[in-house]
């Protein structure tokens, strides 16, 4: 349950020293995207910080998210504030089952009614209740009681954030996004499938520092992590403004590390911090691995067409754009996202439902 | 890498890393966060996990500030290092967790860097641990310092 120790109490309890301290402060900045001219604010903030109580509710997902969060390789950053945060409720990691699971949320709700953050992962069916439920308790509804108490509720992944592949044409299960659900209460979208590490822990630290919600996008996405396109943060951003793309994947091109563009690169549609934060350690991301970006922290980025087809753009006009972006630079790559926006409503407008009988007579 | 590696069809990454343009306007930025020092004493802190570094950016950076005459280990809650790189008054940063893994790398440019400086909350406790130190037998204070 959460207690009333300051954070600052915490890591002096567990001998952390001033200079360490400090260090924790200085990863958490760069953690949570902010510059290292703020630290001594987030000092501050820290030191004061409380204690928060976190219910995690899992419904219609892969555990991917959760994987994401506990595979983070930074323990002394993440490690510490997630063990600063209480978890009273997270069905794939407590030790509790059955009922006492259920009994761990419920008192965890009663307790701190009106103060805990609510984080949940996975879509919500709304076609049939019984495609996803928990201790017999359809996901409607569990998220229906939990979100009354919430001071903020956080949604976990693209599947949470959109509806994600749940979602996807021809969405049998009538999957929703959690946003569509909750009335009221401030939801902060955590899109990405999954979501990189770094962001998760660096909204839970916004919120554990600060106390506050974080400038969001159109989307409701956090703005430090979520404010600018994958093509404007990309390092091979230099060869698409001067035209240079890799046409296969083995071609001389992709070699070369050119733009990944003509591949079906998403990078222009795509907000998301994966080309500065990169995964495993900081070790690489999609497009440093000479892979297009798919745009999965994008609503509905399944159905925006095929994976490996470039942005619905002529070949004429890349030629043409390819030319302009010599002058152009950025605003290039808004139009970009503008096209790939077309694209999306293009796709979302061409599908066809079609109901679960049907889908079990597919061969 | 692999020995089979180096005789497949395709080679995965180019043997030469090829320059993606980045170092150079970093060059810049830390030039004119060298002249703000100078001029007025301000320091600056960039963030180097914040910027988009493809393959090799990072180490042909760090290759060209080079080393200096200071190198400082810290150990609190892992490692730190930090050296003065060969342009007096910019420094490297690296924090890695207790695991040896790297989780914040900056370039400051300051006459020291902050962490380096005792720490007010620190010193209290120092003093409170020395005088507990003071107040206890001369046998006690043979030894070894008390840990604080």
């Amino acid at each position: 349950m959460a207690t009333t120790k300051t954070l600052g109490e915490v890591l002096r309890e567990n001998g952390v020293t001033r200079r360490g301290f400090l260090k924790f402060c200085a990863a958490t900045a760069s953690l949570m995207a902010l510059p290292p001219s703020l630290v001594p604010a987030l000092a501050a903030a820290l030191e004061k910080a409380r204690r928060p109580s976190v219910i995690w509710l899992s419904f219609q997902e892969c555990t991917g998210c959760t994987e994401s969060l506990t595979r983070s390789h930074t323990p002394t950053v993440e490690g510490l504030i997630l063990e600063h945060i209480s978890l009273d409720y997270h069905h794939t990691l407590q030790a509790a089952s059955g009922d006492a699971a259920e009994h761990a949320r419920e008192d965890a709700m009663k307790e701190n009614f009106g103060h805990y953050i609510l984080v949940v992962d996975g879509s919500v069916p709304l076609a049939n209740p019984g495609y996803s439920t928990i201790a017999g308790i359809t996901n409607r509804v569990m998220l229906e009681e939990a979100v009354k108490g919430a001071a903020a509720v956080i949604a976990m992944g693209t599947c949470a954030a959109f509806g994600g592949l749940p979602g996807a044409a021809p969405n049998p299960t009538g999957a929703v996004s959690v946003g569509e659900l909750v009335k009221g209460k401030p939801v902060i979208n955590v899109s990405g499938c999954p979501p990189v590490p770094l962001v998760i822990t660096g909204v839970l630290a916004q919120l554990l520092t600060f106390g506050t919600l974080p400038a969001l996008d159109g989307y409701g996405r956090p703005l430090a992590f979520f404010g600018q396109s994958i093509h404007d943060r990309c390092y091979r951003r230099p060869f698409y403004d001067k035209g240079l793309f890799a046409e296969s994947f083995d071609d001389e091109g992709a070699r070369k590390g050119w733009c990944l563009y003509r591949l079906g690169c998403k990078g222009p549609m795509t907000y998301n911090a994966c080309a500065t934060m990169k995964w495993n350690q900081g070790t690489s991301w999609p497009v440093e691995s000479g892979h297009p970006c798919l745009g999965c922290a994008e609503p509905h980025f399944w159905d925006a067409g095929g994976f490996y087809e470039a942005l619905s753009v002529p070949t004429a006009a890349i030629a043409r754009t390819a030319t302009y972006a010599a002058v152009g630079g950025v605003a290039l790559g808004a139009a970009m996202g503008i096209l790939g926006r077309t694209t999306r409503q293009k796709a979302t407008a061409q599908r066809q439902p079609v109901s679960v009988d049907e889908l079990e007579q597919t061969p | 890498m692999l020995p089979e590696l180096a005789t497949a069809c395709v080679c995965p990454e180019s043997p030469v890393p090829p320059d993606w343009g980045n170092t150079l306007p970093l060059l810049h930025e830390i030039r004119h966060a060298l002249q703000r020092l100078i001029e007025t004493g301000a320091p600056s802190a960039i963030d180097l996990r914040a910027l988009p570094f493809g393959p090799g950016d990072e180490a042909q950076l760090l290759a060209i500030l080079g080393q200096g005459e200071v190198t400082i280990a810290i150990e609190a809650l892992g490692p730190t290092r930090i050296w003065e790189t060969a342009y007096t008054g910019v420094w490297v940063v690296e924090h890695c967790n207790t695991e040896g893994a790297r989780i914040a790398l900056c370039i400051e440019v300051t006459h020291v860097p902050e962490i380096l400086l005792s720490q007010p909350g620190d010193l209290d406790r120092a003093l409170i641990a020395l005088d507990g130190a003071l107040a206890a037998s001369p046998a006690d204070l043979s030894g070894r310092p008390q840990s604080l």
